[in-house]
């Protein structure tokens, strides 16, 4: 392992702990947000369940969350994108 | 073997595509640019195709489609959000939603395959705009002071908890709000068109070496193809009811 590092160059070094930097990075970023949309999209599930009469306000308001909570995930892919060699 | 060795073209690759006209001038024109007259186009065909006037109440054909598309605005997005004093945006939210679905659905029409909103220009006009509208209609509907108050000072705090309250919402009402309303609609589709790639990329390479095989990311890029279907449209619609909910906002602050 280490004789193969003393090989590469010094950048090429920099470029690939640049995309384990990204991909750790996105991958981190991505925990949050999934946890988060499950719990919208479950509790929005369970209230369409009780009241099939509220599921159009539910549906909307859900997709209201989802899209607050997803920008987290997003900005973790934006960084992702930035960070690529 | 060399399927490990996957020639995968850099991202800028995938989204700068070459002048075609104009070159050197502002107005320069390339795909992204042309997707967009595209769309614009097609939102005003339809529109003005639908808006004739014609013998038979009944609407058919594409009258049937914009009726549909306004009803679906004003039912799910105005009403849910804004209220009945919110009609007056109904044809600005409607225009702005078939522009980006027409933008976004490029993505998988065959030959074009590319998300215009993938580029970061439309998007951040489009909320540099939002921006600028639902400021507006803070300041008129509470006047400036009322406005600031309502945003900067929200009612039901306690008081010493102001210190913290007030820089976070003059960051999150002022700066964050247009920039997540941009990034989230050219983030998904970046996102969109990369997986879209890395399948058809995928197909290709096993597809040279056995055939078999390709038909599983084939598969999957189908699966993906009808997703990215359901985004485009998704995303024209959060962009849409964003909007709203912002000028709504703006227009009944909470007591």
């Amino acid at each position: 392992m280490l004789s193969l590092l003393a090989q590469t160059a010094p950048g090429e070094f920099l470029d690939g702990l640049k995309a384990i930097g990204a991909g750790l990075g996105y991958g981190l970023a991505a925990v949050g947000p999934g946890v988060g949309i499950g719990l919208v999209v479950g509790n929005a599930i369970t209230s369409m369940a009780r009241q099939p009469e509220s599921a159009g306000m539910v549906r909307t308001t859900m997709f209201l969350g989802i899209a607050f909570t997803e920008a987290l995930a997003l900005i973790g892919f934006v960084v992702f994108i930035l960070l690529l060699p | 073997m060399s399927i490990l060795a996957l020639e995968f073209p850099p991202v800028s690759h995938l989204f700068d595509w070459p002048t075609i006209w104009l070159d050197g001038t502002p107005l320069a024109i390339n795909k992204t640019v042309l997707i967009y007259l595209a769309a614009t186009a097609a939102t005003m065909v339809l529109f003005g195709l639908a808006g004739r006037p014609r013998e038979s109440l009944v609407p058919v054909g594409v009258q049937h489609v914009a009726e549909s598309g306004v009803n679906f605005i004003e039912n799910s997005v105005v009403m849910q959000t804004i209220g009945p004093d919110g009609k007056k945006f109904m044809p600005f939210l409607t225009s702005m939603f078939f522009f980006i679905l027409f933008s976004n659905i490029t993505e998988v029409i065959p030959f074009i395959q590319f998300p215009a909103n993938s580029r970061m220009a439309i998007p951040i006009t489009l909320a540099l705009l939002v921006w600028v509208i639902y400021n507006v209609v803070g300041v008129k509907s509470q006047g400036l002071f009322g406005y600031l108050k309502n945003s900067l000072f929200p009612p039901g705090v306690p008081k010493v908890l102001y210190v913290i309250v007030t820089p976070i919402e003059l960051v999150s009402t002022f700066v964050v709000k247009p920039f997540s309303l941009a990034i989230r609609l050219w983030a998904n589709m970046v996102a969109g068109h990369l997986l879209l790639v890395t399948f058809a990329i995928l197909t290709a390479t096993l597809w040279d070496f056995f055939y078999v095989p390709a038909a599983l990311p084939f598969l999957m890029l189908i699966a993906m193809t009808a997703f990215e279907i359901l985004v485009s449209v998704l995303q024209a619609f959060i962009f849409t009811i964003l909007t709203a909910v912002y000028i709504g906002g703006s227009m009944h602050p909470e007591h």
